[in-house]
């Protein structure tokens, strides 16, 4: 299974919480399913997920998640203007190769979106550089030349690329060990989690 | 000896529908008869009943076998039997050879009541609209008033998407394996050569080949060897057949040289000793004339506001037949209604045949979707 169940509690919560009751969500980068399945019973949305890996999208299917199999590298062909409330794309957006086109798409389907991302900041992170290696961790279980992740950032990082284009942070929340991180967010959060929606 | 997993020895039953059945072509059929078989038993809600619709050249006989020494199973015996994908332990599991066909169905060469005559050329073109409207019929008469699923693969698939059109109070999910909301103009064009290859062969005598004794062998082998090249993938005819010979050293003439040209030759030859020409240039009709959007692809959105089922849309990346493009365009229609919609792209190689394949994940796809499907009964 993709996602660990007992560590994505928290960033569960946090969402439902940025979610509306009774809303439609799109869940991009699904995985098992699990959130969509979280929000159902917390929140009754509907929605889809959509997942590329064929094992991942089994797991959807078996979780009773209305799946769509597709690269999202493609963008979202075939979902409508404005269709969903939420689209969601959680600890996905740092394997995606064109960021700037699925934040773009995902404003286009829905009015708020949410993204989660491994903040690459965390001191352990840079720790682990420091000492001469690529960071192994939690959110970061990838050896360097078996990652996915292909663009990594740290909050500062993605606050810039918000603020350039023009694009409105409504929550953020960071996160470590399922506590949330105020003090110096960049160095001490491993998970960032942001609603935004378009300026 | 006892098949592990089969549903063992089979028959098929007969049902004579004496209701007149006004087609879409405007002719009017006073009465017909459908053959048909089912597989395990439906429950007391009568609820558990599963249809499964053929393809161009698929019949009723979906699994088992009609007698010990019969050679071969049904044709999707893979998929349906005790604990298979399709469990017939939980499903009722009914096929039927589609009006028109040459397994036991009314059809070309059957008898018109009318004029006592084999209807031969004068045999109605059937649609998939038709077929619908029958297969209703069939079931009513089995007692089945709402369908767990109605599941199908190429025409077969068509025939599952227009059931959640035109019944869509009576079916409750909708799979739709490699299909297309229509087909495209090479689609129609391979069709055409088909036929033509029929049509042109002097034993075909318009049709009415049956009182001569004679059957159009040549272009039904031609038709189906055509059919089967379009239904592979350029890489799965590489692998299997490359550039194999039969001999060590090229033998310069016309006969059978290269192992793919003995593959078609087998398969064509096959085909003509046992399907009915006039069914064959028949089904193909079906298929070019099968749009129900009517050439406009915003149409399908519309159409489908009528739909209520759930679905389950698989295509196969290889099918170059019925691509994936045309598999989304289904999806697209169902997501701009709001309907409840999984989409599986499978990397299967082997082009359009692959929905008859026998995969792990792709059987995995459809045993969870009737997991589901079962759970909701």
């Amino acid at each position: 299974m993709k996602k660990n169940n007992q560590t994505n509690r928290y960033d569960f919560n946090v969402i439902e919480s940025w979610v509306h009751q009774n809303s439609k969500v799109l869940d991009l980068g699904c995985g098992d399913g699990l959130l969509l399945n979280h929000l159902k019973d917390k929140k009754n949305i509907t929605g889809f997920g959509i997942e590329k890996d064929k094992d991942n999208w089994l797991l959807s299917l078996k979780n009773g998640v209305d799946v769509i199999q597709m690269d999202l590298e493609s963008g979202l062909a075939g979902f409508e203007d404005n269709s969903f409330d939420t689209v969601i794309l959680s600890r996905t957006i740092q394997s995606m190769h064109n960021i700037q086109s699925i934040i773009s798409e995902m404003q286009r389907v829905a009015k708020e979106i949410i993204v989660t991302f491994p903040n690459f900041g965390y001191w352990r992170n840079r720790f682990q550089i420091i000492k001469g290696g690529m960071p192994l961790s939690k959110e970061l279980p990838y050896n360097w030349y078996n990652t996915p992740n292909i663009h990594l950032c740290t909050i500062n990082d993605f606050d810039n690329f918000c603020t350039t284009h023009k694009i409105s942070v409504v929550e953020k929340h960071i996160m470590t060990d399922q506590q949330a991180v105020n003090f110096y967010p960049n160095l001490f959060g491993a998970l960032a989690l942001y609603k935004l929606v378009k300026k | 000896m006892e098949e592990k997993n089969s549903v063992g020895i089979v028959k098929p039953s007969l049902f004579k529908c004496s209701i007149p059945l006004k087609l879409e072509c405007g002719i009017t059929l006073d009465s017909y008869e459908l053959i048909y078989e089912t597989y395990g038993k439906l429950n007391k809600k009568r609820n558990n009943a599963i249809l499964v619709c053929h393809a161009l050249s698929g019949n009723h006989h979906l699994a088992g076998r009609y007698s010990s020494k019969d050679k071969h199973p049904g044709w999707w015996d893979n998929l349906i039997g005790p604990g298979k994908p399709l469990d017939t332990r939980k499903f009722f599991v009914v096929g039927v050879n589609n009006l028109g066909g040459s397994h036991g169905s009314t059809g070309p060469k059957s008898i018109n009541p009318k004029t006592k005559k084999v209807w031969g050329s004068k045999f109605p073109i059937i649609t998939v609209k038709d077929w619908v409207e029958t297969q209703q019929a069939l079931l009513s008469h089995l007692g089945i008033n709402r369908l767990a699923s109605v599941l199908g693969g190429s025409l077969g698939g068509m025939q599952s998407l227009q059931w959640s059109i035109q019944y869509p109070e009576k079916i409750a999910n909708s799979i739709i394996i490699a299909a297309a909301p229509n087909l495209t103009a090479q689609n129609i064009a391979f069709n055409e050569v088909a036929r033509q290859s029929i049509i042109t062969d002097p034993d075909f005598s318009n049709g009415d080949f049956y009182q001569e004794n004679k059957i159009p062998k040549r272009g039904l082998r031609i038709a189906r060897m055509l059919g089967h090249i379009t239904y592979l993938s350029n890489d799965v005819m590489g692998t299997k057949f490359g550039r194999k010979t039969k001999n060590k050293s090229y033998q310069y003439n016309f006969k059978t040289e290269f192992d793919i040209e003995s593959y078609l030759n087998y398969q064509g030859d096959k085909f003509a000793n046992e399907f009915d020409a006039n069914t064959y240039i028949r089904m193909t009709k079906a298929l070019d004339y099968y749009d129900p959007a009517k050439g406009n692809p915003k149409n399908l959105s519309k159409i489908l506001k009528k739909a209520k089922a759930d679905f389950l849309v698989i295509s196969f990346a290889s099918d170059w037949r019925f691509s994936p493009d045309r598999s989304k365009e289904i999806v697209k229609g169902l997501l701009d209604n709001n309907l409840k919609v999984s989409y599986a792209e499978l990397t299967a190689v082997s082009g359009h045949d692959a929905f008859l394949m026998d995969d792990v994940h792709y059987h995995g796809i459809i045993r969870s979707y009737f997991k589901k499907i079962q759970s909701q009964l």
